[in-house]
């Protein structure tokens, strides 16, 4: 077999590029991976050893607060698909003043952590917000939610929002407007043109970032914990269990489920798109 | 007007959607400064409350400063060689190098409670290790090396880095010469996109933090948790106040940097 020379010229060999990654790696192998394995067993070393894995599933208590996640994120991705492709593509296709700066804007929530986007929840519906004050006006009948699942539905939208506009904006570039055009020329009305030509081109990203939204908003302890007095999403039962109740192999197993719930998730996403996933919250 | 109705009706949502992002900062930012939000904005302005904030939380926010440039040195020292090793090792086409990457996103894939439970799993016995700063600082790390490892692969794998590479090996430069006289000046934009990334996510960071932190190694975000849930809404305001103007100079630089070096790099 002929290889390129040029990669080969060191006298160290061709494992020599090993080195430049020992430092990283064995940061990652020393504080994460291990530990993972050690939560593994952790996990398993309760009352009930492995079968604490199943509790999420035989434990009535655990299932709801799974599945509540399950159906709340999924509540989630499915709204902020549905907003963000129509505001993505609104943005990616017109022009008009201050775009620079509202695009700029619409990023900065990217950033935040949960907790802040708990209190944008409080500011917006908690007991001195802006929906109850405006509601009060209208209606005489002030509207708060914050703090009940409305309000971590609210919020979750908060922090994915913006994150699949960016995806959309950057695939519906791509997008090659003669098809549209040839579509509407055949007589196709914008829905159809939309149902038929753009959803199938935005599918992987959307997917893909659907995929991300799903798993950060089943994962997002921030916002829950600023926000949730009363809701128990799993994040806050492992929470809870762990604090409150010092169960720490039933809080480890938990965590277990809802590591590997996420990881599957983007995995299986990734394997459908073929596009590199991301998550931060 | 050359706009068909069917335009206002998508700009109309679309200022929805970001009225609904945005009027929630500027009304926290307000709230801040006023000097009784119940009342409202006629009971005039203060900077009481942030003068209250800066008494008692002053300390946390220096401690995040700290940890987050800590967080930058360590990611840098490590995430850039390591980026290196990916785009190079058997001609940047190795099994291994995807699996390493792959490895590395999990952290950031698996919620933060997962990793901070494991963590203290681990290593929470060591009563010195886990009180220090150092036991968040290794969260902050692991959660935000891929976001300093990507942008810099991405700059690696242009061909123009390559070419250069090519020619300086054959001109004689080593590895050690060709990483430090090419690769690491040439990498520099992405070196600059991963560093705003990685000082901005540690800075913000909450899901790992809160599980690792002692009452002595409080960060800002965990202040801002402690002070909502303790604090008038004022004090909370004017804490994430000053949150916003920490973190949004370093958001619009990220912006910058990533229009002014065009490099198609996607965070």
């Amino acid at each position: 077999m002929k290889r390129s020379s040029q990669k080969r010229r060191t006298p160290a060999g061709r494992h020599v590029y090993l080195l430049f990654a020992a430092p990283g790696v064995t940061l990652f192998l020393a504080f994460w991976l291990l530990p993972m394995l050690r939560l593994v067993e952790v996990g398993a070393s309760g009352p009930s050893g492995a079968a604490a894995y199943l509790a999420v599933l035989t434990n009535r208590h655990y299932f709801t607060s799974l599945m509540l996640t399950l159906l709340l994120s999924a509540a989630v991705t499915l709204a902020t698909l549905m907003i963000s492709s129509l505001v993505g593509l609104f943005l990616q296709r017109n022009r008009f003043a201050g775009k620079a700066v509202l695009l700029a804007m619409l990023t900065f929530p990217l950033a935040f952590p949960g907790v802040v986007v708990g209190f944008m929840v409080i500011m917006l519906a908690g007991r001195q917000g802006l929906i109850g004050a405006v509601t009060n006006w209208l209606f005489g009948d002030a509207w708060v939610f914050a703090y009940s699942l409305g309000g971590l539905f609210l919020g979750y939208l908060y922090f994915s929002i913006p994150r699949v506009i960016l995806t959309v904006m950057a695939a519906a570039e791509k997008l090659d407007p003669a098809l549209e055009e040839a579509a509407r020329s055949l007589g196709a009305n914008p829905l159809r043109v939309f149902a038929d030509i753009v959803l199938p081109a935005l599918a992987p990203a959307l997917v893909s970032s659907g995929a991300i939204c799903f798993a950060t908003s089943v994962g997002a302890f921030g916002t829950a914990f600023t926000l949730a007095t009363n809701i128990d999403v799993l994040p806050m039962a492992i929470y809870n269990e762990f604090t409150s109740y010092a169960n720490f192999s039933m809080a480890a197993a938990l965590s277990i489920v809802l590591g590997a719930t996420t990881w599957l998730v983007l995995a299986l996403a990734r394997s459908w798109s073929g596009n590199a996933a991301g998550a931060a919250a | 007007m050359k706009h068909s109705f069917r335009f206002y009706l998508q700009l109309a949502f679309t200022l929805l959607v970001c009225a609904f992002l945005i009027v929630p900062i500027v009304l926290s930012m307000l709230a801040g400064v006023t000097e009784n939000f119940f009342v409202g904005w006629s009971s005039g302005f203060t900077l009481r409350w942030v003068m209250q904030v800066w008494d008692t939380y002053q300390q946390t926010i220096w401690r995040s400063i700290a940890i987050a440039l800590a967080c930058l040195a360590v990611t840098t020292a490590a995430g850039v060689p390591l980026a290196y090793m990916l785009a190079r090792h058997r001609g940047g086409n190795s099994r291994l190098a995807r699996v390493i990457e792959e490895l590395l996103m999990m952290p950031v894939a698996v919620p933060g409670l997962a990793t901070a439970l494991a963590l203290i799993m681990a290593y929470g016995q060591y009563r010195e290790f886990r009180g220090s700063l150092l036991f968040i600082l290794i969260g902050h790390v692991l959660f935000t090396l891929p976001f300093m490892v990507r942008p810099v692969l991405a700059v690696m794998q242009s061909s123009q880095l390559s070419v250069l590479e090519e020619a300086a090996a054959s001109l004689g430069a080593g590895l050690g010469q060709r990483f430090f006289g090419i690769v690491i000046p040439n990498v520099f934009s992405g070196i600059l996109a991963g560093a705003l990334m990685v000082v901005t996510l540690s800075i913000g960071e909450f899901n790992i933090t809160w599980m690792l932190h002692t009452p002595l190694t409080m960060t800002l975000p965990v202040g801002l948790a402690d002070s909502y849930a303790s604090m008038r809404l004022e004090v909370g305001s004017a804490y994430t106040l000053i949150f916003f103007l920490m973190i949004i100079p370093l958001l619009i630089a990220m912006q910058w940097v990533t229009h002014a070096t065009r490099s198609r790099v996607r965070l």
